[in-house]
């Protein structure tokens, strides 16, 4: 660059700011992600999906009370369905959806529950979310997974505490 | 800078004859683009019956060809998001290397080569995209299997891109030789970056295709991988973006700032933005693939960084450009900080249109970012707020540039004036209109919890305030359809019904801050694109060699749809 023309200024004087906006988010991406506790999916080990009903914990697909209001829901998906479809745990519950496909990519969406994830054939999916209202939550399928996708839904029933 | 200077207008200038006999260049590009066109009709077709069916009214079914709803949007974004673009970009950016060099491609035989691989690949896998044997969506996932051609089809696409790689290569080499020690031409030089960076980039595709897909889907083995497959097709599915869209970047720096009747504010600085993208295009594709199991949170991480990295020279490009249409805009008599806004060529098609693209691509730069946040991703991954999203980017930013790019091209090709600039400029706004209805509408479906890619018409789980949106998107989907329809009215009347004589040439803008300056290094390949590789390396390696070695290939394929 020239050094002796004020364009010079203003090419610096840009420059800066471009770098240090996107520090600053990265920042401020960087201490939410970590400061909140907010996880996304990572390795939750293999699974051969032609054996699932042989292969634990796929093999009894349910809900698990692991602790006190903790909970493990231990799904399969297969066009064009969940299995289980419902899932009822008391307002208060941390659940915790371990999940695989049997066949195709499907997705695990929960609007408002911060549970959005792939489901793949040969992994396994963990993802934890925390229920305190009570209501009737959609479990979704958000990933194109054959022509009756839009059909392919669940649900999560938060029971009130008595 | 002197007063003669100041006071010149280069939109009034008799333009110089080019330098070379470029008619065999003109018909190169002008056979690119007319596929291209093909294809975005195509695209917008299918794209107005899925707003319809989001709308409330149910049409697929009922239209011939179009089996499902499925299968129209598997056409939608072949069509416009894979072809439509890919096409433009593999016409304009040899025509404006060459125009900037002034001499001819190294071989204008491996050019049409590369146009006949690239068309015979499109037609082997047109025919079971529109047969309904490939409704496997532009992404393609596995272990949906879609009919081999298609494949093989994309393939052959992408390989002709590579021979416009060598071809440029070639042409810029002989232009070296011809000329030591003297700076590269701008266009010149962002054209070979673009095309070399997806030369890069495109090693995921084109090996998720030879290695797995292919092979697969031909049934010489018998399984396939889920995930494996999705980290090749994002190794090259983020960078494919900038594909696209250095091409229209090309535009606004080269071209835009003289059509606006001023200079570009700064050849070095627009130097470096592009060499960084040659750099950061390629080792951030995990941020497609936050919520994929797999693949280690860290490494999301790291690509989540270098995401952030690459908006650095977008953030370039902002300044740069917007400094260039205000130095034309004051040389037309603008005044005042932000006034001067109003002082561009506004009643020009080719700038209202780049204008126009540009300020959309900023609300589609902001919403990148939302998506590349980590954290933030699992609020909008796969909802409405991606296609949103996608439509602001490739289908405005990227889209409605390429349009203003033929109103100024298809005119120079023809030799024959824009048959209607006022209709054309209607077309524009009403492009704009149309997609802040459209997109709006999408991004707030997407925060309220509606999925991508899903007949929302039958779906069981639709809420009343989905209910209340969805007709917008209906709405703001004919509309950008009518102005799609506008702008090929103006271009085949441009070709078949003109008869106004346009003589002038291509004219690169002048810059303010101008080459001199440059450091040597930029001009320098093999740093460059060996700190490319570096990159990819050390953002893939261990996550490729990892799943290379212990991916079993066993999942069947199926067609499902």
């Amino acid at each position: 660059m020239n050094r002796n023309t004020t364009v010079y200024l203003y090419e610096l004087a840009w420059i800066l700011p471009s770098i240090a906006i996107p520090v600053g988010m990265l920042a401020a991406l960087t201490v939410t992600a970590f400061g909140t506790g907010i996880h996304l999916p990572s390795m939750a080990g293999r699974v051969d999906p032609r054996r699932l009903a042989e292969t634990a914990p796929f093999d009894a697909p349910g809900v698990v009370q692991i602790a006190p209001g903790v909970f493990e829901a231990r799904m399969t998906s297969q066009i064009w369905s969940f299995t289980p479809a419902e899932i009822r745990v008391p307002a208060g519950a941390t659940v915790t959806f371990v999940v695989t496909s049997r066949d195709v990519v499907h997705g695990l969406y929960i609007p408002h529950a911060h549970v959005n994830a792939m489901l793949l054939p040969g992994q396994v999916t963990r993802v934890t979310a925390r229920f305190d209202t009570p209501g009737e939550y959609p479990i979704i399928c958000h990933e194109y997974c054959g022509i009756a996708h839009h059909a392919m839904a669940g649900r999560v029933i938060v029971e009130p505490r008595r | 800078m002197s007063t003669v200077v100041s006071r010149e207008k280069p939109g009034l200038r008799a333009a110089p004859a080019p330098a070379f006999d470029v008619g065999p260049e003109n018909r190169l590009t002008a056979a690119f683009i007319c596929v291209a066109l093909v294809a975005l009709f195509g695209g917008v077709v299918t794209g107005l019956l899925q707003a319809l069916e989001h709308a409330g009214v149910p049409v697929h079914g009922r239209v011939p060809f179009v089996k499902s709803y499925y299968h129209s949007v598997s056409l939608h974004g072949v069509l416009n998001v894979l072809v439509w673009t890919t096409f433009f970009v593999a016409g304009v950016v040899p025509f404006l290397v060459t125009r900037a060099l002034e001499r001819p491609l190294a071989s204008r035989a491996l050019g049409w080569l590369a146009f006949g691989v690239m068309l015979a690949g499109l037609a082997i896998a047109a025919v079971p995209l529109i047969a309904n044997a490939a409704t496997v969506m532009f992404t393609f996932y596995p272990p949906l299997m879609a009919h081999w051609a298609f494949y093989v089809g994309l393939t052959l696409v992408v390989v002709g891109t590579w021979l416009i790689t060598l071809n440029l290569a070639l042409t810029l080499r002989a232009w070296w030789a011809a000329n030591p020690g003297v700076r590269t031409p701008l266009a010149a030089f962002m054209g070979m970056v673009t095309f070399a960076m997806w030369a890069i980039a495109s090693l995921g595709l084109a090996a998720e295709m030879l290695f797995m897909l292919i092979p697969w889907s031909l049934g010489w083995v018998s399984g396939t991988d889920a995930l494996l497959a999705r980290v090749l097709f994002w190794f090259t599915g983020h960078p494919i973006v900038y594909f696209w869209l250095l091409p229209a970047y090309i535009s606004w720096y080269t071209l835009v700032p003289r059509q606006a009747g001023g200079r570009l504010f700064s050849d070095p600085m627009a130097r470096a933005a592009f060499l960084l993208f040659l750099v950061l295009s390629t080792p951030l594709g995990f941020h497609h693939q936050f919520t994929d199991p797999g693949i280690h949170e860290g490494w999301k991480l790291v690509h989540a960084f270098l995401t952030f990295a690459v908006f650095f020279p977008s953030l370039l490009t902002f300044f740069n450009v917007v400094a260039s249409l205000e130095n034309g805009a004051r040389r037309r008599g603008g005044r005042g900080w932000v006034a001067w806004f109003l002082h561009l060529p506004w009643g020009d098609p080719v700038v209202a249109a780049q204008v126009g693209a540009m300020l959309t691509f900023a609300f589609g730069g902001i919403g990148g970012l939302v998506n590349a946040s980590f954290s933030l991703n699992l609020l909008v991954h796969n909802t409405a707020w991606i296609p949103g999203h996608l439509h602001l980017t490739v289908g405005t930013a990227v889209t409605l540039s390429f349009m203003g790019i033929t109103y100024w091209l298809v005119p120079l090709l023809r030799g024959r004036a824009l048959w209607s600039p006022r209709l054309a400029l209607a077309q524009v706004w009403l492009w704009l209109v149309g997609m802040v209805i459209f997109s709006n509408a999408l991004h707030r479906l997407g925060l309220m919890g509606m999925p991508r890619r899903t007949q929302i018409s039958a779906a069981p789980y639709v809420t009343p305030e989905w209910k209340a949106l969805l007709p917008l998107v209906g709405i703001g989907g004919t509309l950008l359809f009518v102005s799609a329809m506008l702008y090929f009215v103006v271009l085949v009347l441009t070709v078949v019904r003109s008869r106004t004589p346009y003589t002038a040439d291509v004219e690169f803008a002048e810059a303010l801050s101008g080459p001199e300056g440059v450091p040597v290094m930029f001009d320098r390949w093999k740093p460059w694109l060996a700190l490319a590789f570096v990159l990819i390396a050390l953002a893939y390696g261990p996550t490729l060699l990892h799943l290379a070695a212990t991916t079993p290939l066993s999942a069947p394929g199926l067609r499902v749809w």
